[in-house]
């Protein structure tokens, strides 16, 4: 008997010292399980957060729902995973999940030393202070906040950014740093510091769920680029392609006015680029070599809409977050979001 | 495997070989070994093989560069130039900090509470259990939430601050007290201070050869608490009071100047001290139950009177059954220390996620986070085996 488990032990030794080297391609493990695995914060409102269904929407949901119907042909055949800022990159690239999409910085380091690749940016951001106006009358610049209590989450560009700009300006504060947002919250809530620094579009979300959200004012300095968007694991060009034009579909779709309401009319039009997107056209052989179905890009319009739809129903006016476009306009429209085109 | 099928078919002559037990312990143990190897080595080279295919930079080159964020509490000089390897330090520092002031007070509220259970006197002994059963029964996690959720935070904003005798203020950021700021002259007080412990321990020492020799006793206790208070004070007259103190002001933000304690380590200290002091009591209790108590009749026989039974013959004998599940908790309370990261004290598992996070360094940070406990919990059962021996029942 012990002789026995003893060769299982060492059989299973030898079989794995000689199978690690396989590994099976993203898009054929996400057809064969017939599911994305999507890793997104763990609320965030506008951008990934549960409804009380347990339903997830948000811009960077839009996202994973984007890929999911261009992959596998329908936009709610995700499965999410919710992540906190520390655990997010570990998750990816342990294989956890399939991809990332969770307001996360588009860096250098990111992108080299952690072995990411970054997809694109579905939100140009930058990092913003919000105070409690009623407790500090009189503060309307971030450059009084010498000596300030500031919360932040721990693991984030963000944190860096802080130390940057108060080094910079030659002020002290004292950090007050928490792993999960919630946690965050609840300490600047109860006053445990006087300042919240995140991404701008994070402070509007959060100031939602303050226990009095009127109390509070975001400040008017931005201190940062923080480019948002989906990231992939290094060394599948095949997924990280697909994900890639996932979100420029969304974007050249905007630009071409097709939405979810007129996208079964516009497969009838004879714009030769409409044409090309919608996979009208004859003889091409564009999805065929992202190795998605002629169809891809009319999935993602009908599961999802433009990113325009996307952005509005989120964030935008039809969201009780209201933030305008900005600079995430179209590039023919004042902002600077443009995509490569499909051709 | 194999070797053992040739054996056996090797034929008769050789069948006691086999089943000689001390021939098949080594093989197994060979066989066993090899075994452990093969998979340690199989872990290590899938693991350095992943890493390469993920494209995820590995070492501990990390250690040397610049961390680039700040830390809230630091006893070390730290700023944000300084390197990942000075953040894991400080880190480090705190959870040695906090532990050890932890154990420290656990050790003396597990001790009071411990003997309090054991009191004649029903409400002392009730209020004891019942703070036994409450804490012993929680997770320590939700101790930490209940002192930094449910104490702390409900503490006023810094304008309406509780003030505290001696200008010392409570409030939601923390507990201020005023900074002594040493003049000249003032190294004379420390030295007083030593000057008087050392007198001290000399007076026990000559009060105890004493009563060895003559049957006198004299009263070491208030004679040392006279020489400890007494000799800095004369110090502080003769020198004329160098000392001044630099008193908490109100800031536009908080509360500036002096020495400030944070909210998160007054929170940390105190669950992990009440938590861990709840275990500690029970110990006490067994050791105590665990003398005879035919000693302690024969000590009343002796005409002792009840402390000096406790205090002579009971504490120093239940100190044997106690500190080696003492330790226990001494090494339960540095690791439930690691905790600390819920509620954003800066310690060495808070400090590493950071920088796990920053750099991507995961199985390296976690190899430091494993060998620093397992370094810390090691030490502190070194330090109380030597101190096990020394308590140690001496048979003559």
């Amino acid at each position: 008997m012990k002789t026995t488990i003893l060769t299982g032990v060492l059989g299973a030794g030898v079989l794995g010292l000689s199978a690690f080297g396989a590994s099976a391609a993203t898009l054929d493990d996400v057809k064969a399980k017939d599911f994305i695995q999507c890793g997104v914060s763990t609320g965030l409102a506008g951008f990934s957060a549960p409804d009380e269904k347990g339903d997830w929407s948000g811009l960077d949901v839009d996202v994973c729902r984007a890929v999911a119907a261009a992959v596998l042909g329908d936009a709610s055949k995700v499965k999410y995973t919710a992540l906190t800022a520390k655990e997010r990159f570990t998750a990816l690239q342990s294989g956890e999940i399939d991809m990332l999409s969770r307001n996360t910085t588009w860096t250098l380091s990111r992108d080299t030393a952690l072995g990411f690749n970054f997809a694109g940016v579905n939100y140009y951001d930058g990092q913003g202070f919000m105070i409690n106006a009623k407790n500090l009358p009189g503060v309307n610049s971030a450059l009084q906040l010498s000596g300030a209590s500031v919360c932040v989450q721990t693991g984030t560009t963000t944190e860096l950014n802080l130390a940057d700009y108060f080094r910079a300006n030659k002020m002290e504060y004292n950090p007050v740093v928490f792993e999960k947002l919630e946690e965050v919250n609840a300490a600047y809530d109860s006053g445990r510091c006087d300042v919240y620094t995140t991404d701008q579009s994070g402070l509007y979300s959060i100031r939602l769920t303050l226990s009095a959200p009127d109390d509070h004012v975001v400040l008017p300095e931005i201190i940062s680029k923080e480019p948002l968007g989906p990231a992939v694991r290094q060394g599948d060009d095949q997924w990280f392609d697909i994900v890639k034009w996932s979100l420029n579909a969304m974007i050249i779709a905007e630009e071409l006015g097709i939405t979810q309401a007129n996208v079964e009319e516009m497969k009838s039009s004879d714009n030769p680029e409409i044409k090309r997107l919608l996979g009208t056209e004859a003889d091409s052989s564009l999805a065929e070599d992202l190795g998605l179905e002629k169809e891809w890009v009319v999935n993602i319009i009908k599961g999802v809409g433009n990113y325009g739809e996307s952005f509005e129903r989120n964030v935008g006016q039809d969201s009780p977050l209201k933030i305008s476009r900005g600079i995430n306009q179209l590039w023919s429209k004042g902002g600077i979001l443009y995509a490569p085109p499909i051709r | 495997m194999a070797s053992q099928e040739t054996l056996r078919d090797d034929g008769v002559g050789r069948a006691s070989l086999l089943y000689d037990p001390k021939i098949r312990g080594i093989v197994y143990q060979i066989v066993v070994f090899a075994g452990l190897v093969l998979f340690v080595g199989w872990i290590v080279n899938n693991t350095i093989d992943n890493l390469r295919r993920a494209n995820i930079s590995s070492g501990y080159d990390f250690l040397g560069q610049r961390a680039g964020f700040d830390i809230a509490v630091s006893l070390i000089p730290f700023t944000s130039d300084s390197t990942y390897g000075q953040a894991l330090l400080s880190g480090l520092i705190n959870t040695i900090l906090v532990a050890a002031v932890g154990i420290l007070t656990a050790t003396i509220v597990g001790f009071l509470v411990g003997i309090g259970r054991l009191s004649k006197n029903w409400l002392i002994a009730r209020i004891c259990t019942v703070y036994i059963e409450i804490f012993r029964n929680i997770p320590p996690l939700l101790v930490i939430f209940f002192w930094y959720l449910g104490v702390l935070s409900v503490l006023p904003l810094p304008r309406d601050s509780i003030e505290l005798p001696f200008s010392s203020y409570l409030n939601s950021r923390g507990f201020f007290f005023p900074k002594a700021i040493w003049g000249e002259g003032a190294w004379l007080v420390p030295v007083a201070l030593l000057a008087a412990i050392a007198m001290s321990w000399f007076v026990a020492r000559r009060a105890h050869a004493r009563q060895m020799a003559t049957g006198q006793t004299f009263p070491v206790l208030w004679a040392s608490v006279g020489l400890i208070v007494g000799l800095p004070l004369l110090a502080l007259v003769v020198t004329g009071f160098p000392i001044s103190f630099e008193r908490p002001t109100l800031g536009t933000f908080n509360l500036t100047g002096g020495w400030t304690i944070k909210p998160e380590f007054i929170a940390l200290y105190l669950a992990l001290s009440f938590y861990t002091a709840s275990f500690i009591a029970e110990i006490v209790r067994a050791g105590i139950l665990g003398v005879s108590k035919g000693q302690t009749e024969a000590s009343y026989a002796l005409g002792l009177r009840n402390s000096q039974t406790l205090r002579l013959v009971i504490v120093p004998q239940a100190m044997r059954i106690v500190i080696p599940p003492l330790t226990n908790q001494y090494l339960n309370l540095t690791k439930n220390s690691s905790l600390a990261v819920a509620i954003g004290y800066p310690d060495l598992v808070a400090v590493g996620g950071t920088i796990l996070n920053q750099t991507g360094q995961s199985i390296e940070v976690v190899a430091i986070w494993m060998m620093v406990y397992v370094g810390l919990s090691l030490s502190t059962s070194a330090f109380m085996n030597w101190f096990n021996a020394r308590m140690a029942l001496v048979e003559r």
